[in-house]
């Protein structure tokens, strides 16, 4: 019983340090063929639109919402002790360091992180990356590449926006509804937000865009098994991004204090 | 001419390769047999350097591909061609766009240039005017005879096949078997095919090679095949089930 149970978790760690390896590796590949000539600009516009165009309305509208219901809790939070006016910070603040890039990350990872596991599975159990090999193209460079630095660059400005479609609706519950003085909501949201605020905000999306592409594509590249293969892809890709997002937050976040 | 010598391939604990030995000729068609999950993608596979031996040689012409970097297997790569079992069209391009994608990577061509080429290699599969369509829009046959219009766009000298005709009625098995000999005369091609349907196999080949258990047990023109004293061979060749 016992033995099974060793046997069983030294499986399982050495299945974890093998994807582990190979999601390094690929990484690794993907760095190194960034820097190899022909460059695919068009991919990397096409997957840029894929991944930061399409995912706009729905990280626009989980920004709005998000900055709102952040203004009607912290209301009846502080209203307690006559902290109302704290208000327009507290919003700004859990949005630029917490809330915008971990909610963007997991709607946009939702989104196309899944559609780029989905995709590259489809392809692999298709025969059609086998193929791309055959014509003397790397996969690596052609599908990989522009997909990780797409999740890179985008995903940084899809927060941006979700930050500040936040902060607007924030202030629109705060100032319009609630009726707190406009001044003074925008006056503690300045006074309270500093510079580094911000830079941990994107230092976040900047991580989480290189995670959900690298995963996304990883667990795409290495499907097997027909449609129930590709399947199973997607959730994993899905569940440990997701997994490794809220992780992560809290790493980084740490790591700054 | 391709050269495979003593090659070994394992999966987990399976030994799917055990000491193969083989010789293609160049210039002809010779066709793999043997039975389903028998290994013979995987040999078609480490032909095209899509997978490493564990122990063994590949030669193609002068060259020994298993101890080429990835890069230069690409230069090689460029003298093959391949026509995938589904024929592996990419999903998201038309057909022409399919057929103009390794010349538009690998040839510097203007783009009338290349839409000549893309009319010329499709109107030798029998599919003239099917440039603006979807690969979902065509038939099973009708996407191989596609797929073979863009694994000859570059002109390679070898070309594969992995089960050119699986899953196609006789009628579609027999002009695609009419097309692989059409074009390996036309082009000289050394052409090497897997496959277990046997009309075909005898249509088209000039050397039939048996795979079993790991290694070819038999290897000759069709005429030495139909004699072969071989009951395995004779198994396969007739249908019969091996007596235990």
């Amino acid at each position: 019983m016992f033995n099974r149970f060793l046997s069983l978790l030294g499986e399982k760690s050495l299945a974890f340090l093998m994807e582990l390896g190979g999601i390094l590796l690929m990484l690794f590949q993907s760095l190194v063929w960034t820097f190899i000539p022909p460059f695919r600009f068009r991919n990397l516009i096409k997957q840029m639109e894929f991944i930061g165009v399409k995912s706009l309305f729905i990280v626009i509208l989980t920004g709005v919402f998000s900055g709102m219901v952040l203004a009607l809790q912290s209301y009846h939070g502080f209203r307690k002790f006559g902290g109302e006016t704290l208000m327009g910070g507290i919003v700004a603040l859990s949005l630029a360091r917490e809330m915008g890039p971990v909610m963007t990350a997991l709607m946009v990872n939702a989104r196309a992180g899944s559609a780029i596991a989905a995709e590259l599975g489809t392809m692999r159990v298709t025969e059609q990356i086998d193929a791309l090999q055959m014509m003397a193209i790397s996969p690596i460079q052609y599908l990989i590449v522009p997909r990780i630095w797409a999740g890179v660059l985008v995903v940084p400005l899809l927060t941006a926006i979700n930050i500040l479609v936040g902060i607007l609706g924030g202030y629109f519950v705060g100032v319009i509804l609630l009726k707190i003085n406009s001044g003074i909501f925008i006056h503690k949201m300045i006074n309270m937000m500093e510079l580094s605020d911000l830079i941990q905000g994107m230092v976040k999306s900047l991580v989480f865009g290189l995670i959900l592409s690298l995963i996304g594509s990883y667990k795409g590249y290495h499907t097997r098994g027909g449609a129930e293969g590709v399947g199973r892809a997607t959730t994993e890709a899905v569940v440990i991004t997701s997994v490794s997002i809220l992780i992560g937050t809290y790493v980084i976040t740490s790591l700054f204090f | 001419m391709i050269r495979l010598v003593d090659l070994n391939k394992s999966f987990r604990h399976q030994q799917v390769l055990r000491g193969l030995n083989l010789t293609i000729p160049s210039g002809q068609t010779t066709v793999i047999i043997g039975r389903s999950g028998g290994g013979k993608s995987v040999l078609l596979k480490h032909i095209m350097g899509l997978m490493r031996p564990d122990s063994g040689e590949i030669w193609v012409d002068e060259e020994e591909i298993n101890r080429l970097r990835e890069r230069d297997l690409y230069r090689v790569r460029k003298r093959f061609g391949m026509l995938f079992q589904e024929g592996a069209l990419f999903d998201s391009m038309t057909i022409g766009e399919n057929v103009a994608f390794p010349l538009r990577e690998h040839r510097k061509m203007t783009h009338p240039e290349i839409e000549r080429v893309v009319a010329e290699k499709l109107a030798l599969v029998g599919l003239a005017g099917v440039e603006e369509k979807m690969p979902s829009e065509l038939s099973g046959g009708m996407r191989k005879r596609a797929a073979l219009a863009r694994a000859i766009a570059l002109e390679p000298d070898i070309l594969l096949f992995d089960e050119p005709t699986t899953g196609l009625d006789p009628i579609m098995t027999a002009a695609i078997d009419r097309l692989i000999i059409d074009t390996q005369k036309r082009f000289q091609l050394t052409c090497v095919v897997i496959s277990h349907d046997i009309q075909s196999v005898f249509r088209i080949a000039h050397n039939i090679a048996m795979l079993y258990e790991g290694q070819i047990i038999e290897q000759g023109n069709p005429e030495d095949f139909r004699r072969s004293t071989n009951t395995i061979v004779q198994d396969f060749l007739l249908g019969r089930i091996p007596e235990q």
